[in-house]
């Protein structure tokens, strides 16, 4: 039986009557017997007993009472909540930060690691590489990569693409374009249409096919302004006219490392390097493979294992000791930031936990004021589960409040903070709320209202009615204290966690900016050139005339200092491998038993723009030229590996790639090329340094269409970036500038993800840190409070300031230093979770414990020394009069 | 709510259920006049309690065994008067045999020397 909010109020209104007619007719049965008016009103009503306890238990037995209950909670709730507008304010802000930090983190967490991929049939989705002796995932070289696609027996399709750099010409001024090389089926592995036109055939990747290209929906519509007669026409990319088949889905978007603003994709095959052909090629190729259905990733990695057996079998030279990696695209695109994405939210977790013991330590003190309502309220006939909802109610009012305005926050803010992260993360265009997210947010919503409404509302629904309405609300203040004390300590148990966390952070980057990298990263700008396309048919002497032009236009701008042309000499940026042997060894029988090195190809001065120091014999000069004969600089990790306790200096080694017999004529110090973090895990370390004149034609004939300089400049100098691209363009307007960046913000950015959690997690520890300090003055000044009577008593009785200082102290201190074991033993276990986010300091540094659990002890101590010190001018008789 | 109140509705719920349905079962008759005669039948010794007897009333007119109508009564008042429906003369008889059971069981777990001496 369902009653209608109308009919109910109906039938209140009958009870109500019935009742008050009951009554009168009692009262007309004792006067008729002769009682007076007075005194039969007087017994009739003790003999009908508690008028509102009768309506409650009545009204229960109408049953279908809930919503109209629920209404009754929500109206009342809301009047209470609007009578105290400060509590309800900083409970609501308080919640809102909390839930709004949640809903954003989680809804970040949820669309990079939870989301499936936005390509059909995503787990198919395989990253491809070669793993080979220096590379755990390295470049797949072409050759290779025709026969995987050709043998293999679990794949439904493969495919393969590296980045490259294109001078756009003919379209406005000269600019450098993002391309991609990729295979035929590139856009068919991924499951993504071209939005207009088709992609490339099988075959058209092949070298020596016709010159064709895809665009991106992007440069379609920035300089072809989305013209619907795009099919055909035709774009000068290095010089060179290609035809335009098809243009891609502006929303495409792939999350690997150098897929990002690609401006048009080119068939392999139109690659002009000599070296695409061969098999032993480190060219920077990855592949992108999608599974047969039904085929799992240990399948086919045991497939692609027999496959690359045979190659090795095949091909001993090159394939020797390679293997195929094959590894989840999803996985691979989030790789790192799986670790730091759930360390943090975890760390926001704690958070929104202290905000919620925060809002159940006001919504605690607010009920204490509100005893003698309850009293009253129960009097009057409420039962103790329906005071217990009512609160319930007040508190999920509250969490809900928080819960929708942080929902807003977080959708209005999550994507303008991704924006403002140094981090780029991958996936960052799916971020959204979602319904997951809707209903993360929902169930912690309700989770916080209930989580810092129950407790409170368990104590206060259990009134002690006689004591409290007769001593006016000093009832169960023991009990109360106790359960403030339960959240001091919790609150400072997981401020404890989430500052250690920080401290953490604060030790590895003070380590890893600490950590010497080799060379001088300040006022170190880099940037990449290329020359006119025209310069693509020149010869190695023009190109070498042309290059050098370069190096004296840029030299000659006021503020740089000095400058070096270089290939693959940017560390963390770039890199590039080379194979050699040592004259007196024996000639390794194959390329895969060579030895490898990390090559930097330099000018003179190169060491003196990235001051790393020499440590011996000498570096190039400029008499080091296409004239001489070659010479080499070796690193210290280099002279180690190779030459042990003996002189390198004058031995000689053989370059496969660049021309052969070199002398060695100097040693440098080690630079640390694979970042300040991780240079120490990779296992290639030996550098060599090769002069840029002495580059074989053949490399010299590639280098027209981007080479890398190095510029050291005088830090008062205004705008160097604009003065570089000013002289290059001085040069001719086909001259093209690219990618500049300082050496700072290069490795900035490599530390990117230590840096944002640092930052976020400080954030969050000194977020915890007030509102734990804020809850212990709190309750402290409280208990100062209750007990001023008592120390009145004391004080009369002989005890001194310092006693009661004590005292106060020793209560505080006591909460303190629970809630500090207890977050040390969290700690202890949760902080080995960030472990590889750390650097040069164990997930348990013991002076990081150390000293944060003392400044979190002065921390509390300073927050109770000020209720303290009102405890310590308690005047004895004021106190006890008070009484 | 405190417990005095629920203990003594938990006690008399299947006996107040009958004796107002038996109350009843000679015309319809209001809260007041249930109570009354009650009081009066078992000799002033059975005193309902209001708080018991007005939630029982809405119970069973919920269970459809009684139904209530607004009647002016002797006095021009208008009372809510109680009447026994055909399912509540069901419940009456089920309830009456399951009294006089269960009074038959006590009686003889007080008495068990007079029933043997009987057999």
């Amino acid at each position: 039986m369902t009653f209608s909010l109308w009919n109910r109020q109906k039938r209140e209104g009958e009870l109500d009557e019935e009742l008050q007619s009951h009554l009168r007719m009692a009262v007309e049965d004792r006067t008729e017997r002769g009682e007076t008016e007075d005194e039969a009103s007087r017994a009739a009503r003790r003999e009908l007993g508690n008028v509102g306890l009768i309506k409650e238990v009545t009204r229960e037995m109408w049953g279908g009472a809930s919503f109209e209950k629920l209404i009754q909670d929500v109206r009342y709730g809301l009047r209470m909540l609007r009578k105290s507008p400060g509590f309800t304010a900083v409970a609501i802000l308080t919640l809102a930060l909390g839930i709004g930090a949640n809903t954003a983190l989680f809804s970040v967490v949820n669309g990079v690691l939870f989301n499936p991929l936005p390509y059909p049939h995503p787990e198919q989705l395989v990253w491809l590489a070669e793993s080979k002796p220096n590379f755990a995932t390295g470049s797949i070289s072409f050759p290779n990569f025709l026969d995987w696609q050709k043998n293999n027996q679990t794949f439904t399709s493969m495919s393969l693409s590296r980045g490259y750099s294109y001078n756009l010409t003919g379209l406005g001024e000269a600019e450098q374009l993002r391309g991609r090389l990729i295979s035929s089926d590139f856009f068919a592995v991924l499951g993504v249409n071209p939005a207009m036109g088709r992609s490339f055939a099988p075959g058209e990747d092949a070298i020596g096919a016709a010159p064709i290209a895809m665009i991106s929906g992007g440069l379609w519509k920035r300089k072809f302004g989305s013209s619907p007669e795009i099919l055909g026409r035709s774009l000068t990319l290095d010089g060179k006219a290609y035809t335009i088949v098809g243009v891609v889905p502006a929303s495409f978007e792939l999350s690997l490392g150098g897929f990002h603003d690609i401006d048009v994709y080119v068939p392999i095959g139109q690659w002009g390097n000599p070296l695409l052909p061969k098999r032993g090629a480190g060219l920077g190729f990855h592949g992108i493979g999608r599974l047969k259905p039904g085929v799992s990733i240990e399948q086919a990695r045991a497939d692609m294992q027999g496959v690359t057996q045979g190659l090795a079998a095949a091909y001993p030279d090159t394939d020797k000791g390679i293997g195929a990696g094959v590894f989840s695209l999803k996985q691979t695109m989030v790789k790192d930031l799986r670790v730091f994405l759930l360390v943090l939210l975890a760390a926001v977790g704690f958070v929104l936990s202290i905000a919620c013991v925060n809002v159940a330590n006001l919504m605690l003190a607010r009920s204490s004021v509100r005893t003698r309502e309850f009293a009253i309220r129960t009097a009057m006939g409420a039962s103790r589960g329906r005071l217990l909802r009512q609160l319930l109610t007040e508190s999920l009012l509250l969490a809900s409040t928080g819960g929708t305005i942080g929902l807003l926050l977080a959708g209005w803010g999550t994507n303008v903070a991704i924006a403002q992260l140094p981090v780029t993360l991958p996936r960052a265009a799916e971020i959204g709320l979602d319904a997951r997210v809707l209903l993360f947010t929902l169930l912690i919503t309700l989770a916080c209202g209930i989580l810092f409404g129950l407790g409170p509302a368990l104590k206060s629904a259990r009134p002690n009615l006689h004591d409290t309405l007769k001593e006016g609300g000093r009832g169960g203040s023991g009990s109360r204290h106790r359960a403030q004390g339960v959240f001091v300590v919790v609150e400072m148990a997981m401020a404890l966690v989430l500052l250690i966390a920080a401290g953490l952070m604060i030790r590895s980057l003070t380590a890893l900016w600490n950590v010497n990298p080799g060379f001088d990263s300040h006022n170190l700008l880099t940037f990449g050139v290329a020359l006119p396309p025209s310069m693509s048919m020149a010869d190695p002497a023009a190109i070498r005339a042309a290059l050098r032009r370069v190096d004296q236009e840029l030299a000659a701008v006021p503020g740089v200092q000095s400058v070096s042309l270089s290939w693959a000499a940017t560390p963390i940026a770039s890199d590039d491998e080379d194979l050699f042997w040592i004259e007196g060894q024996p000639k390794p029988a194959s390329d895969s038993e060579m030895n490898m090195a990390l090559s930097y190809v330099v000018e003179e001065s190169y060491l003196n723009v990235m001051r790393t120091p020499l440590e011996r014999g000498r570096f190039f000069t400029a008499q080091d030229n296409e004239n001489s004969s070659r010479v080499v600089v070796v690193d210290d990790s280099f002279r180690k590996q190779y030459f042990g306790e003996k002189d390198p200096i004058g031995r000689h080694i053989f370059l496969t790639n660049k021309g052969g017999r070199a002398e060695i004529v100097g040693v440098v110090a080690h630079v640390k090329q694979w970042g300040l973090d991780s240079d120490d895990k990779e296992k290639l370390h030996a550098q060599l340094y090769f002069p840029y004149m002495q580059l074989p034609d053949e490399a010299m004939a590639l280098s027209w269409n981007g080479t890398g300089v190095m510029v050291r400049y005088d830090p008062k100098a205004p705008a160097i970036g604009e003065s570089m691209r000013a002289a290059i363009k001085r040069i001719s307007s086909e001259h093209v500038m690219s990618s500049t960046q300082t050496m700072d913000s290069i490795i900035s950015g490599s530390l990117a993800t230590q840096q944002v959690s640092l930052i976020l997690l400080g954030a969050f520890a000194a977020l915890a840190l007030g509102l734990a300090s804020s809850g212990i003055y709190g309750v402290i000044s409280y208990v100062v409070e209750q007990r001023t009577q008592e120390i009145g008593v004391r004080m009369a009785l002989g005890a001194k300031r310092t006693d009661v200082l004590r005292l106060v102290l020793g209560t505080g201190m006591k909460m303190a230093g629970i809630g500090v074991a207890m977050g040390l033993a969290g700690a202890f276990g949760l902080t080995q979770l960030m472990a590889s986010l750390l650097f040069g300091v164990s997930a348990t540094d013991p002076l990081t414990f150390t000293v944060v659990a003392i400044l979190l002890t002065i921390v509390a101590l300073t927050a109770c020394s000020i209720p303290a010190r009102r405890a310590m001018r308690v005047d004895p008789m004021v106190a006890l009069r008070y009484e | 709510m405190s417990p005095r109140y629920q203990n003594r509705i938990e006690l008399l719920q299947g006996t107040l259920d009958l004796l107002i349905l038996e109350t009843l079962r000679w015309g319809p008759r209001h809260g007041y006049g249930i109570s009354q005669a009650i009081r009066t039948n078992s000799g002033d010794i059975l005193q309902v309690d209001t708080g018991s007897l007005y939630p029982a009333l809405h119970r069973l007119e919920r269970q459809k065994w009684i139904t209530a109508d607004w009647k002016v009564s002797e006095n021009k008042q208008r009372v809510r008067v109680y009447r026994l429906t055909a399912g509540g003369k069901k419940q009456l008889e089920s309830e009456r045999s399951r009294w006089a059971q269960l009074s038959d069981a006590i009686a003889g777990v007080l008495n068990p020397a007079k029933r043997e001496g009987e057999a």
